[in-house]
């Protein structure tokens, strides 16, 4: 079997190590708390996004320019990111060339080693945790701090992320006040006595806990949502302000960016602010958006160096079908209405990108060699929910069924199938199993055993009828009275 | 006008009463209704679980059995989907079907560029029931008399592939005697997804079941909806909870008059 199925993981997106998917979300359905967490955060967020595009009579309009904006960039990609490394280049700043996660985990350690540092602060991003750079750093006797909130909640409870945006939505308050009580002492300040469940105290102590680690670390590290080529200026949204304080306090900055990152111009970005903020927390706006170009004396960090990183994304490009996944502007739209998301919970993907995104781009970027990659491309309905929301328009679905084309099929069901496309090659043939069937109707058991007990054990199976409609027609000619 | 039914191998094998439905329907509205007999199956199922080149054989079946007639009408939201948005796909797509073989084509062969030709011709004219009623034949009450209590769930292809918008519920709102009664939730996935309710079990029988709680919820009779095999699937499990809901497609309801009800 030729494609990519069964070459090895080209992409070294950090390998949770998971079972396949229908195992991990049978084991967060069976979780009513986790469901009932996930359903209510999904559904908020799903309302407020609702309103707010509502609101815009030119939306369509504009995920079209967005959509434009992005197929445009990545088919001139390499000029773009020429254009992009010029202008940071003349702005004061470095850049570097990742090809893969191993080379973006030693460009960014060795460049934290030469600072003398043993520990930087990280606003979020999603870009380094598919490299998995906090254990990298952690091998070289490094510490990073996490210092988005839902990050730092995930980081102090030693956890995963379950979703792009919120990465602990899959805890609610009570679970979040202990992991602070708890843990926040073990990194740094700990959490005031008699903290409370409050999402102000909880804020509060957060922040206590955040600002010292702020004001004494001297080396930040983070992603970006856009880059701009034309003058070299990277763009952070965020809406803490947290982001905002490891951009501008330390010494040094370093920014860790998937190629795909890059838009032409100012006049492109404008679009995406309007997109992204909308698509992803269903604000008109979001609080904080800090854009930075190189090094400006006196202001800000004094080093800049941009890590651009490949890790598997011109293999994605060169798939005409899948590479629309590199459209995304991780907004989590398509997380948030998915009906598979919400029951399964993100760490059933295990991968850092969850959910639709997820099930098209982490079997792209790894390939699908592992039994959990080779199950993603199936954990979805195809109910187009995501692809409605997009904002940047990637026809999820069918990037979904293109993949399983080339996923490794098991051989059963390849026999099974195979088998029913000769059944179904001719009408004689079909209608010879339809009667086998009516004749055999009395025999089919309400629980079938296998395979199909994956039907019956929440469903009953419809009845057979005594005679399939062809047989019907044939004997009255059509219902001719 | 010459109509051709596409029953659809689900509803032939299993809902027979369905593709009754629809030929008593259509003729009540004047229409010849056909059925070409060396119909089996849109590929759909191939496709989506991941075999192409299954699915393009099925194809090429289905636009040699229902080239040439003015419209091919199916009570299938989702096989409609599948011959207008994926037929096309397949078709043009010169190496969609070589994609296992790993072999690639960039040009596509003449024979290729008929069989294109011939899928865009036939795509064109393939209808869900409830679009052609409203959008060809341009009825809303079609004559139909059922007097229940009937609430209506809009199946993922019908909505966001076909976007077949308020058709349906035009349709039912002009039955006579019927209480039309709104799903909450209604455009949210039943969990059905073809061979995804089987790979995906324990997801597909959760959304399942927050599709039945909703339906319980509005205290219909009757659920409808234009596509069988949502219907199986949410039916079966109201059937599993010994609800006493009844599911029906639509046509089944459509065909109903005083006299028959
Ligand atoms: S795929 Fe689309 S909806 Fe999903 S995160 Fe990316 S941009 Fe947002």
């Amino acid at each position: 079997m030729g494609g990519s199925g069964t070459s090895p993981a080209r992409g070294r997106v950090v390998d949770l190590g998971m079972p396949e998917f229908p195992r991990g979300a049978a084991r967060a359905v069976a979780d009513s708390q986790l469901r009932f967490n996930l359903r209510k955060a999904t559904h908020t967020i799903r309302g407020k996004r609702a309103n707010v595009v509502a609101e815009l009579p030119d939306w369509l309009e504009l995920r079209a320019a967005g959509k434009a904006i992005k197929d445009h960039t990545l088919r001139n990609l390499d000029r773009y990111l020429i254009r992009l490394e010029r202008a940071v280049t003349e702005a004061g700043g470095h850049v570097h060339w990742a090809a893969d996660a191993a080379e973006a985990n030693r460009i960014v350690t060795d460049l934290v080693k030469a600072t003398g540092e043993t520990s930087v602060v990280k606003v979020k991003s999603m870009a380094t945790q598919e490299i998995g750079l906090n254990e990298a750093l952690a091998e070289a006797g490094i510490t990073a701090y996490e210092t988005d909130l839902a990050e730092l909640i995930v980081q102090l409870g030693d956890d995963r992320p379950s979703h792009i945006l919120v990465p602990a939505i899959h805890r609610n308050r009570a679970e979040i006040r202990e992991i602070f009580l708890d843990h926040m002492g073990e990194w740094g300040r700990p959490a005031p006595e008699g903290l409370t469940d409050e999402p102000r105290a909880l804020a509060e102590a957060a922040r206590l806990h955040l600002r010292e680690r702020f004001l004494s670390t001297k080396v930040a590290i983070s992603g970006a949502n856009f880059m701009v080529a034309e003058t070299g200026t990277l763009v952070v949204l965020e809406s803490e302000g947290n982001g905002r304080m490891c951009l501008t306090l330390p010494e040094t900055l370093i920014s860790v960016v998937g190629i795909e990152k890059v838009v032409p111009t100012w006049r492109d970005l404008e679009v995406f602010l309007q997109l992204l903020p909308r698509s992803s927390t269903g604000e008109r706006m979001n609080p904080y958006t800090s854009t930075w170009t190189g090094v400006t004396p006196g202001d800000g960090p004094r080093e800049f160096h941009l890590v651009l990183l490949d890790n598997g994304r011109t293999d994605v490009l060169a798939d005409e079908v899948g590479r629309q996944a590199l459209r995304c502007i991780r907004c989590s739209a398509c997380l948030n209405v998915c009906p598979v998301y919400e029951r399964a919970g993100g760490h059933a993907y295990g991968s850092v990108y969850p959910g639709p995104i997820g099930a098209i781009l982490t079997p792209q970027l790894r390939g699908m060699a592992s039994p959990l990659d080779a199950s993603l491309p199936y954990a979805s309905s195809l109910c187009g929910a995501c692809y409605d929301v997009c904002p940047v328009a990637i026809d999820i679905p069918t990037v979904l069924v293109h993949l399983r084309a080339r996923a490794p099929h098991p051989p059963a069901e390849r026999t099974l199938l195979r088998a029913a496309s000769w059944v179904l090659a001719r009408a004689s043939r079909l209608a010879g199993v339809q009667r086998l069937a009516s004749r055999l109707r009395r025999l089919i058991p309400r629980r079938a055993p296998g395979p199909l007990a994956a039907w019956t054990d929440t469903r009953d199976v419809p009845p057979v009828p005594k005679e399939p409609f062809r047989d019907w027609w044939d004997r009255t000619e059509g219902g001719a009275e | 006008m010459r109509v051709a039914l596409f029953i659809t191998c689900v509803n032939d094998t299993l809902f027979p009463q369905t593709g009754k439905a629809v030929v008593t329907l259509l003729r009540r509205l004047g229409c010849e209704v056909e059925f070409p007999r060396a119909q089996t199956c849109c590929g759909q199922m191939h496709l989506n679980t991941g075999y192409p080149r299954e699915s393009l054989r099925l194809a090429r079946h289905f636009v040699d059995v229902f080239a040439g007639y003015d419209a091919v009408v199916t009570p299938s939201g989702s096989c409609t989907a599948m011959v207008r948005e994926q037929y096309p796909r397949l078709a043009h797509n010169p190496h969609f079907a070589a994609a296992r073989s790993g072999a690639r084509r960039l040009v596509p062969t003449r024979a290729g560029r008929e069989f294109a030709a011939a899928v865009d011709e036939v795509a064109s004219r393939v209808y869900d029931l409830t679009e052609f009623l409203i959008d060809v034949l341009e009825v809303e009450d079609v004559g139909a008399y059922f007097p229940h209590r009937v609430t209506y769930h809009p199946t993922c292809h019908s909505l966001r592939g076909l976007r077949l918008g308020d058709r349906p519920l035009r349709l039912l709102r002009a039955v006579r005697g019927l209480e039309l009664v709104e799903l909450p939730g209604a455009e949210e996935c039943c969990g059905f997804g073809g061979t995804f309710a089987v790979k995906n079990p324990a997801v597909s029988a959760a959304m399942g079941t927050d599709k039945v709680r909703n339906v319980l919820d509005t205290g219909a009779e009757v659920l409808c909806a234009a596509d069988n095999s949502c219907l199986m699937h949410i039916g079966g499990t109201l059937r599993r909870q010994r609800s006493g809901v009844r599911v029906m497609h639509i046509a089944e309801i459509l065909a109903q008059t005083e006299g028959r009800a």
